[in-house]
């Protein structure tokens, strides 16, 4: 039965045949220019820098030339590379603790409206709070400066990872709901082969924004808890610099933090790409 | 000893997959989609649900699946095993107007879906999913993504899920509405095909005259405001249906007929009484 089905299909293939649409594929020059284009313009900015220093004949003390700024990166890295680790750590250790949180408690929220009105205030209250108003006040009720970092990066990563999650669990193809109901799904199956894929978009959106927000909050807090000795971040080295006037490792310190910013964007990227490219429009080429 | 008339009305009952009884349906908007509706449907039918939109004729064959329950009344399976949810255990497919894929997911494992939520592991299942893509022309594309699919493709894949349980009672909910005509005719042909060659019962929601008399062998007209059904009719033919028949003198008396019946349930429906 099935052949004869398959034959006939095959021999009068109606308008439908339109077969597998073949997926956009990015011509060899085009991928070269897409990396020689950005390089070329973060260069001519360190270019226009360089330039201004030299016509300017700006002083070290207030504008270090590009080159201060690489030498300082070398000669400084025994100071600076602790301090990069220790914002790592406050960053990622934040971010994760935020990706687990903001996950777990988006699948909870969902599960009743009552739960999610008794919890969400909380959530949105610790939104709108400004980090660097209660930074110090954690600092106070936390037993270290570390942990109170970490408490002000997760505050801050947290919110938008739960609030896309919930956006994600509640935006599901109500069509979809019907059918897993139609079949007898359980609460567990539709969580897993359902809501948890369809918020994919959702969780890849809430990832971007949080692990951009994680290195913003674990600088600022440090900024306003402040930090010293072993435990030192990139912020406390920025500010230590400023009030030495050693600019050369202020800048440095401040390229760190936007490098780190970068290839956490470009990771956060990475893995929305992953999670979406087979399927979902945002990370697509449109077809024509 | 069984009197022969109980034993007839046993056998009867026996040939009956579904059946509803005094099924009213009151949505809390205060809208009567279905007032007091009787509806037997017998094992091998093609039955096909006409009528104007808000006849209620989707919600009805919704509460057959068990998407929202009746107000009152009652759906009754003879010759089904009943679950826990007063549902036919796996004896249901059910197509909806969109094809309702799981865009993250390759066309296997949207045809594995109802046999996974079953607890059947994927290489048992696989045989199942690829007889079951094969059987409407798919099995080339058991690695695609909806996606890359066509609108008439997508309806196939669709129709492979509602059938990969092996369900005894296929429900389709216009399903081919927002395709066009050629490729209608097409999904048409494959439809019959697969009911002619496997003992399923069709129940097939639909605003089309054409398709309901090209397809059923019973066409049940509904009227709308209140939901109702206002014409039973038999469509018998002893030609084959196939294109020769889109173009025969008997189609077009058979939608003719048709037209008519579903002429009478609009003014019906339209006059509120």
């Amino acid at each position: 039965m099935t052949d004869a089905i398959h034959a006939s299909n095959v021999a009068e293939a109606g308008t439908d045949s339109a077969v597998a649409i073949a997926v956009a594929r990015t011509s060899t020059v085009e991928r070269i220019l897409r990396i020689i284009v950005p390089m070329t313009m973060v260069l001519l900015a360190i270019g226009l820098w360089q330039l201004h220093i030299v016509i300017n004949q700006v002083p070290r003390y207030i504008m270090p030339a590009p080159g201060d700024v690489i030498t300082a990166l070398y000669t400084d890295w025994g100071t600076l590379y602790p301090s990069l680790l220790v914002t790592l750590r406050i960053t990622f250790l934040a971010l994760g603790i935020a990706l687990v949180g903001g996950v777990g408690l988006a699948i909870v929220l969902v599960q009743s409206k009552w739960i999610e009105l008794a919890i969400f205030p909380f959530a949105v209250i610790l939104q709108v709070t400004p980090m660097i108003a209660i930074a110090p006040l954690l600092i106070i009720y936390m037993p270290d400066t570390q942990s109170a970092l970490l408490t002000c990066a997760f505050v801050v990563a947290f919110f938008p990872i739960l609030s896309n999650m919930v956006a994600g669990l509640k935006s599901v193809d109500h069509n979809l709901l019907n059918l897993f109901e139609l079949y007898g799904a359980n609460r567990w199956q539709t969580l897993l082969y359902l809501k948890l894929p369809a918020s994919l978009p959702f969780f890849a959106a809430g990832l971007r924004i949080g692990g951009g927000l994680s290195l913003i909050a674990a600088v600022v807090a440090e900024f306003a808890a402040g930090s010293a000795g072993k435990g030192a971040g990139l912020a406390f080295r920025l500010l230590e610099s400023g009030y030495r006037l050693n600019y050369p490792r202020l800048y440095a310190a401040l390229i760190l933090l936007m490098i780190t910013g970068v290839a956490i964007f470009a990771a956060t990227s990475l893995i929305a790409w992953l999670l979406l490219h087979r399927w979902h429009e945002s990370a697509m080429k449109r077809e024509n | 000893m069984i009197e022969p008339a109980a034993r007839s009305a046993d056998a009867a009952q026996e040939r009956l997959v579904v059946s509803m009884r005094h099924v009213s349906k009151l949505f809390s908007n205060g809208t009567l989609a279905l007032k007091d509706m009787n509806l037997d449907v017998r094992r091998g039918e093609f039955l096909s649900l006409l009528g104007p939109s808000g006849c209620g004729k989707s919600t009805a064959l919704r509460i057959i699946a068990g998407l929202g329950s009746a107000s009152s009344g009652n759906i009754d399976w003879p010759s089904s095993r009943i679950n826990a949810r007063g549902l036919p255990e796996g004896d249901v497919g059910f197509v909806f107007q969109e094809p309702t894929l799981m865009p993250w997911a390759t066309v296997l494992d949207n045809v594995y879906l109802p046999l996974r939520l079953n607890g059947v592991s994927r290489s048992a299942a696989r045989p199942r999913i690829m007889e079951s893509l094969a059987s409407v022309g798919l099995a080339d594309f058991e690695k695609s993504y909806p996606r890359e699919l066509s609108g008439g493709m997508k309806m196939r894949v669709s129709i492979a899920r509602a059938l990969v349980t092996k369900p005894r009672l296929l429900l389709m909910d216009e399903p081919f509405a927002a395709l066009d005509e050629i490729t209608r005719q097409k999904l048409n042909d494959d439809v019959l095909r697969l009911w002619r060659e496997t003992s399923i019962t069709v129940i097939f929601v639909t605003h089309s005259v054409f398709e309901s008399a090209f397809l059923s062998n019973r066409i049940v007209v509904m009227r709308a405001r209140p939901g109702q059904v206002c014409a039973d009719l038999s469509i018998q033919t002893a030609a084959m249906r196939d294109a020769n028949y889109r173009t025969s003198e008997e189609y077009r008396a058979t939608t003719d007929r048709v037209s008519r019946a579903l002429q009478e349930a609009i003014m019906l429906g339209a006059q509120g009484k």
